[in-house]
């Protein structure tokens, strides 16, 4: 078999499998341009006949729009990716460059904490903000994604991997320690910090359980809450406004994925979280 | 305003400080500062309190006062709760499934992919492509799609005169999610072992081709070893994922029909946030930790004897 063959040769029922693996995304969107009655035709119609652009129109500026939540959730994603960035990239930057009284047990006690599931955490998290009136708030999503201990241990991971000399050579010369972080170490973690970034917007963007448990009225809905909207009380989906809002929100994550491809999939990978 | 604190202080210290030396101590602690105090107000202060409440016998009714410390009361009952053994079960049978299949799927796509193949790049993004998208879009398209009478898997499935209830049924709702979870967690393994496969010993491959080794020994004397600790790494937090997820479970079957998809971790919830025995439940997610735990240990230490015997 030559070359080009055995590459078809696998290439072809590898795209068969692919095919089958976007099957469910092909009908989301061809549902969400369908009329309800259409959705479940036998046998399935992938072709919307006709097109009921309405779908979008309802879910986006209609009476059950969902951009209210959209705004929301970019709201909280803005904050948690910048308070992350921030806060990460100075502890982590510390742990790893600077030294001082009882900084490697502290890290212990860190690398201890992450291990602690989110969900377990849930049930102390939900009373306290009941006490402190962050409980419904869009803060009870934000603060504690603010400041994780996963953000740090990357980047201490990465401040360590550069070379101390740096920093010896810009305190000689009398550089504080602010600037030899700001000005020398941080441009050279640019690639962590859109890696972290990347992580921390995709972590927000798709949260489902910390809205679930800490929001509970509609009018703080992030967009994940909101995609449930279009569940009636007996459990029964509208398919074609279900499915448009939810190709509404797969849309920012899908961008940042096909826009920074590479980079999205190496923090994916060397992190091993979602 | 942590922030602000730390660059105010930094030229003072400037002026003090002889070129060579060393900085001092506080410096580095404001700088962690910031990302600590978050740490301590959301994460550790919580872990100190599910650890207190998971010896109180409390419900959200009581307010705050009606805390009472029970001993381990909360202990002694979930010994006895048909509930959470039944959960028990359930979750190991959701992870003992869900977690290998994936793994093992995982490993042949990462090893076919890893061909020149054409539109090879565009191929990974495409099975990768359901790791990234939220759980509910996913969880109400699969819902409509398993629907039982008229979603799409069953009018495949007709071909074959298998017509699964899925979620309407006791039988079929836990298959359906582990479905679900092989699906969304595939392509991510097939991502891990890829990037493992390009860091595979070339020249051992070299060798096993001049001996006239065929595939499978190859892939069992050069590949399979080379690639364990990422296949333990992959268990490990497949382990952990899937047994702690109760997002797609509330969103989809609520733990039914009757309780056939109450896992360990909705089990939680449900104690938590539905009945809001807040007590009872702060001592399931202590037990469930401890267990998910133990059983992470386990798969780590058999990989590691393992290797040892290589």
């Amino acid at each position: 078999m030559t070359d080009k063959a055995a590459k078809w040769y696998w290439g072809i029922p590898l795209w068969i499998l692919a095919i089958a693996f976007l099957a469910p995304f092909a009908w989301m969107l061809s549902t969400a341009l369908k009329a309800d009655v259409d959705a479940y035709k036998i046998p399935m119609q992938w072709i919307p006949d006709p097109f009921q652009w309405d779908n979008f129109k309802t879910v986006l500026v209609g009476e059950t729009s969902v951009l209210a939540s959209f705004g929301r959730s970019v709201f909280v994603a803005a904050l948690r990716v910048a308070g992350e960035l921030l806060t990460a990239t100075m502890a982590g930057y510390a742990f790893a460059r600077m030294t001082f009284k009882g900084r490697d047990k502290l890290f212990l006690l860190y690398l201890a904490t992450a291990i602690i599931p989110a969900q377990l955490l849930l049930v102390p998290r939900f009373i306290y903000f009941q006490k402190l009136g962050l409980y419904d708030t869009l803060w009870a999503l934000i603060l504690p994604g603010m400041f994780t201990v996963l953000g740090t241990f990357l980047m201490r991971q990465f401040f360590v991997s550069q070379p101390a000399e740096f920093a010896e050579a810009a305190r000689m010369d009398g550089a504080n320690e602010w600037q030899i972080f700001s000005r020398i170490y941080l441009p050279l973690a640019t690639p962590v910090l859109s890696a972290l970034g990347i992580l921390a917007f995709v972590w927000s963007w798709n949260d489902y359980e910390t809205p679930l448990v800490l929001i509970s009225s509609p009018d703080n809905y992030t967009l994940p809450l909101s995609l449930t909207n279009f569940v009636d009380e007996q459990g029964q989906i509208a398919p074609g406004l279900t499915m448009a809002a939810s190709v509404v929100s797969i849309v920012p994550v899908l961008l940042v994925f096909v826009l920074l491809q590479r980079r999205f999939i190496a923090a994916m990978t060397h992190t091993g979280i979602k | 305003m942590t922030t602000t604190a730390t660059v105010a202080a930094a030229p003072a210290v400037r002026a003090e400080k002889a070129p060579g030396i060393k900085p001092r101590g506080w410096i580095g602690f404001l700088f962690i500062a910031p990302n600590l105090l978050g740490v301590l107000a959301f994460t550790l202060i919580p872990l100190v309190s599910v650890i207190v409440l998971a010896f109180t016998d409390w419900n959200l009714v009581s307010g705050l006062g009606g805390i009472t410390f029970n001993g381990l009361d909360n202990f002694a009952a979930i010994a006895r709760d048909p509930g959470f053994w039944s959960a028990v079960g359930l979750t190991l049978v959701y992870v003992g499934v869900s977690v290998p299949l994936t793994v093992i799927l995982g490993l042949a796509l990462g090893i076919a992919l890893n061909r020149p193949l054409p539109g090879r790049a565009v191929l990974r993004a495409i099975f990768f492509l359901p790791y990234i998208v939220n759980v509910v879009a996913v969880g109400m398209t699969w819902l409509m799609l398993m629907n039982p009478k008229a979603g799409l898997v069953n009018q495949v499935l007709d071909v074959f005169g298998i017509q699964p209830g899925w979620f309407a049924s006791s039988h079929w709702a836990l298959p359906a999610l582990i479905v679900m979870a092989v699906w969304g967690g595939v392509g991510y393994c097939s991502l891990i072992y890829l990037s493992a496969l390009q860091d595979a010993p070339r020249q051992l491959y070299e060798a096993a081709d001049i001996d006239g080794a065929g595939v499978w020994a190859k892939f069992r004397t050069i590949t399979w070893p080379s690639l364990l600790p990422t296949t333990v790494f992959l268990m490990v937090t497949l382990i952990i994922g899937a047994s702690q997820g109760f997002g797609l479970i509330a969103l989809i079957t609520a733990g039914g029909p009757g309780d056939a998809t109450t896992t360990i971790s909705y089990y939680m919830y449900q104690t938590g946030f539905q009945f809001y025995r807040f007590g009872y439940a702060s001592a399931i997610g202590l037990v469930t930790f401890v267990g998910v735990l133990a059983l992470t240990l386990l798969t780590w230490r058999a990989q590691r004897g393992r290797a040892l015997n290589d």
